[in-house]
């Protein structure tokens, strides 16, 4: 890994950044992620519960749903252990907004219960990353949703990559079959991501 | 020279907190973060989880001081410092949490009473070893310039 600035190959990305709202009630863990996601060339907003993630996003029922808090959020991360609303909870309140629907959302969880992994999942969750969060993970996370943001064709439905790579609209009642989703192998194992063996890092 | 001297200690006690097992790889991974733009990062994360720490460990005892009461609450508590030390790579002190929330899963009172002790034995062993070393690394990063590690 160079030496230098980690955010320098940010330059090299012509797309626009994303926009990342990643939701923990842990400081230590919001401070992670969000370094994380700085080095992956993405803006970030913090935010320590589901109540204030929803404020930001402008659900939080008080206010006009037209309006954005800030910049469009092309990517939700959540923890899903938060007292109050749990990020389970959370995303099922952004996949029955119609207007925030087809954010991607990512849950993160420092427990592998594959019944809670299957629920995330059926709930529409993107993906479902076993903590600590490393940078593969949200480098692959980041090029992912990149990609498919690329190959977006119809607003409105889930964009999701048939098995030969290509990217075709097809309807929710489809896609929300969990024998559908696109990276079944990735986010159903157990801590796939840790299987791949780690770079060598030399100073 | 001083500085291949103190190249040395750091490198030595880096080493230690991993042999020892105070450290595991999700603190190299922290390692990895720190940059010349942000050279300090993992001290500050570490930081976090000290205050973060304090703060578990003195609701626990709270609650705990009037005799056994509500287990689930100190399972939750105890939850999230398990999860801050499984952020910052601190293994001993993350295996002694999980055995924290054991004893509360079972009821036993004694047990985490135990444990508690265990914890707390962990986190400052672990918070005096790492401050000596992120000492020794920052003097050696004035006088060398950015590196993430010292390896020996």
């Amino acid at each position: 890994m160079a030496m230098g600035d980690l955010g320098g190959d940010c330059s090299s990305i012509d797309a626009q950044e994303l926009h990342v709202l990643a939701v923990d009630d842990s400081v230590v863990d919001r401070k992670v992620i969000e370094r994380l996601l700085k080095i992956s060339c993405c803006k970030v907003t913090a935010v320590e519960s589901g109540r204030r993630a929803l404020q930001y996003l402008g659900l939080d029922g008080e206010r006009s749903s037209v309006e954005f808090d800030g910049l469009k959020v092309n990517l939700i991360m959540t923890d899903y252990s938060m007292p109050g609303m749990t990020g389970f909870e959370l995303l099922k309140r952004i996949k029955g907004s119609s207007k925030l629907r087809e954010i991607p959302v990512v849950i993160m969880s420092s427990e592998n219960i594959l019944t809670r992994i299957d629920r995330c999942l059926e709930e529409g969750a993107e993906e479902f990353l076993v903590k600590p969060v490393k940078l593969s993970d949200v480098k692959r996370l980041t090029d992912f949703i990149l990609r498919g943001d690329d190959n977006s064709q119809k607003k409105g439905s889930r964009k999701r990559k048939t098995r030969d790579g290509s990217c075709s609209p097809t309807p929710p009642s489809v896609t929300s079959s969990p024998s559908t989703l696109q990276l079944p192998s990735k986010s159903i194992s157990p801590r796939p991501l840790s299987k791949h063996p780690k770079m060598q890092i030399t100073d | 020279m001083e500085r291949n001297q103190l190249r040395r200690q750091a490198a030595y006690m880096r080493k230690a907190l991993f042999d020892q097992g105070d450290l595991d790889d999700q603190f190299i991974q922290l390692e990895d973060l720190q940059d010349e733009a942000n050279p300090t990062f993992v001290e500050e994360v570490v930081n976090l989880f000290y205050s973060d720490s304090a703060r578990f460990i003195e609701n626990i005892e709270l609650i705990m001081h009037n005799g056994p009461s509500d287990f689930e609450k100190l399972d939750n508590i105890m939850h999230q410092f398990k999860g801050s030390s499984s952020s910052i790579g601190a293994k001993k002190v993350k295996k002694e949490c999980t055995q924290f929330q054991e004893c509360c899963k079972a009821g036993n009172f004694e047990g985490c009473k135990k444990a508690l002790k265990e914890v707390k034995q962990e986190h400052a062993a672990l918070r005096r070893k790492l401050e000596s070393y992120l000492q020794v690394f920052q003097i050696l990063y004035k006088k060398l310039g950015h590196i993430k590690r010292v390896r020996s």
